[in-house]
């Protein structure tokens, strides 16, 4: 069986003023359909660069993207993206931003009527339809970051792709939203990749945990599996001995093996 | 069971008394309102009116002797009475209204500013986009801009050998700079994100420029408009009073040569104001466009 998503042999380096900076090298990896994979790694260690390139925002150097053993050279609504900072249109409101994301991708094969309903549907996936007539400065943080995954998974893609979706939440509203993003990859089974820095975040979403080791030249240290049941909930996996054990692991190779080093950078 | 019907009644009898209040306080509040709105109006109004009477007074005082080269106020009011007061006259081909006047130089600024607005987002857009072309053109224009609107008028004369067409192109070449620089600058200042969202929708080029680069960029094109169109009322004005016809430049030229010094005080103030509202006018435009788009 050939992999949904395989990244071969890629390597990604910047040239700048004649300048060339390594950031990524010989990363490989295959992704099962359906599969959420986390990217954990400290800071500056290219792991929003790798999210960049299966996206096809960037290119690779060398080594190729392969989704569907087609390669990935440019971006595409099959690979859409939840941004950190949630890139909604200001100028638009929360259905107009999902309906422009609609329009532009079922245009042709969808009647109006279907898009409406199809718009208002992952609305209601992330709990927002009751905002649909809001401008993003209107509503909250949280809320962004909802309109964000429901433009995303309105365009229907094989993989979504979260660059650190909640980074800028506080604690609560962070953890609505992974219980969010869980119930919507248990309900349609979409192959998600997230980039994330938080340990508990990667382990309480991943069935795999991808750790990268420090740049220049990053690549990826190990694969963690995270063997737990499905549905998960936070409460009880907070003594769950899978869970601490999954934890423990990362927070070793963070944090002993990969120690950030300030002053290298 | 008497007893209840008695409670009864006295509460029904309750909330009648709270309504009749209530009827009284929005009544107050509503003079209230009234109130604040005059005072609001008296602080915007009172100090310019003052100015303007202190102005007013200094200037009669100061051209009120016989040796005096300008008229004081008084005598404006007198001998250019039938301008002030009836601004929408029409007693043949070059004896009409100043309101006539300005709405034919108005004319001319709107097709003027028009194509400037046109073409200056268009080639701003360019410039904001693509490195190669603000490299190339950035210089072209920033040497350009410089030039003084009426240094434009004999090379347009040349050129279309009419007046009309001629001073068409001052107005356009005077207010299309700061449409471009504004609109480049709008453009580049687009966030990256924005750009990537449109490359995952795999936006086209004219997608791209009226649903995610126009609405973008408006804070800085209406900048741009609104420097743009206080540039071509300045430049209309020069250019009819050398290019001739009916416009209200014109008119001050005219009044110039038959020594009617009241006359063209008075198409001062007509184009003083009307310039004001075409500024507020744009801005108004642009407020009601941007609206929400500022916040982020």
């Amino acid at each position: 069986m050939t992999a949904y998503l395989k990244l071969d042999h890629i390597d990604k380096s910047f040239a700048r003023g004649g300048q060339v900076s390594e950031v990524l090298k010989d990363i490989r990896l295959t992704i099962d359909r359906g599969e959420f994979v986390s990217i954990i790694g400290h800071s500056g260690c290219g792991k929003s660069t790798l999210l960049n390139l299966i996206a096809g925002l960037t290119r690779v150097s060398s080594g190729a993207v392969l989704l569907e053993d087609k390669e990935v050279d440019s971006p595409g609504p099959e690979r859409a993206v939840v941004f950190q900072n949630h890139s909604l249109l200001p100028w638009l409101t929360v259905y107009e931003n999902i309906n422009l994301a609609v329009s532009k991708v079922f245009g042709r094969t969808k009647s109006r009527a279907e898009r409406h309903e199809w718009i208002m549907r992952n609305l209601d996936l992330v709990q927002m339809a009751h905002a649909r007539d809001k401008r993003p400065a209107e509503i909250s943080g949280g809320m962004k970051q909802r309109v964000g995954i429901a433009r995303a998974l309105a365009m229907q893609p094989k993989i979504l792709l979260l660059d650190e979706p909640f980074g800028a939440l506080d604690a609560l509203t962070r953890a609505h939203l992974q219980d969010a993003v869980m119930d919507i990859h248990a309900r349609l089974g979409t192959t998600m990749i997230m980039i994330t820095h938080d340990v508990d975040e990667a382990v309480l979403l991943s069935d795999r945990i991808v750790m990268m080791t420090n740049g220049p030249a990053a690549t990826i240290g190990e694969v963690l599996s995270v063997p737990l049941a499905r549905p998960r909930r936070r409460i009880e996996l907070a003594s769950d001995r899978t869970f601490l054990r999954c934890r423990e692991a990362v927070l070793k190779f963070l944090y002993e093996r990969h120690r950030f080093v300030e002053a290298a950078e | 069971m008497s007893i209840q019907t008695v409670e009864d009644t006295k509460v029904k009898a309750f909330p009648v008394k709270p309504a009749e209040v209530i009827a009284f306080t929005a009544k107050a509040r509503r003079r209230i309102d009234l109130l604040a709105i005059a005072g609001k109006l008296a602080t915007a109004l009172v100090p310019p009116a003052v100015v303007i009477i202190l102005l007013l007074v200094v200037w009669q005082v100061a051209c009120s002797s016989p040796t005096a080269s300008l008229p004081p106020p008084s005598q404006v009011w007198n001998e250019a009475y039938d301008l002030i007061a009836h601004p929408f006259f029409d007693n043949g081909p070059q004896d009409i209204g100043l309101a006539w006047r300005v709405l034919i130089s108005l004319q001319r600024v709107a097709i003027g500013f028009g194509m400037a607005a046109v073409v200056g987002v268009a080639l701003g857009a360019l410039v904001g986009q693509s490195v190669w072309a603000m490299r190339g053109l950035d210089p072209v224009f920033q040497i350009l801009r410089t030039v003084p609107p009426l240094a434009w008028l004999p090379l347009s004369l040349a050129a279309f050998r009419d007046s009309n067409p001629s001073a068409l192109f001052v107005i356009f070449i005077t207010s299309i700079w700061p449409v471009i620089i504004n609109t480049a600058v709008g453009v580049r200042n687009i966030p990256e994100d924005y750009r990537n969202v449109a490359r995952i929708l795999r936006l086209n080029q004219l997608e791209f420029f009226v649903k995610i680069m126009v609405p973008a960029a408006a804070p800085y094109i209406f900048t741009g408009l609104r420097i743009g169109i206080g540039l071509s009322w300045l430049a209309i004005v020069a250019a009819e009073m050398l290019t001739g016809g009916v416009g209200i430049g014109f008119f001050i030229w005219d009044a110039w040569n038959s020594s009617r010094l009241p006359d063209i005080i008075v198409a001062l103030a007509y184009i003083g104001v009307t310039g004001f509202c075409l500024d507020r006018l744009v801005a108004a435009a642009g407020a009601f466009v941007t609206r929400g788009t500022t916040a982020k």
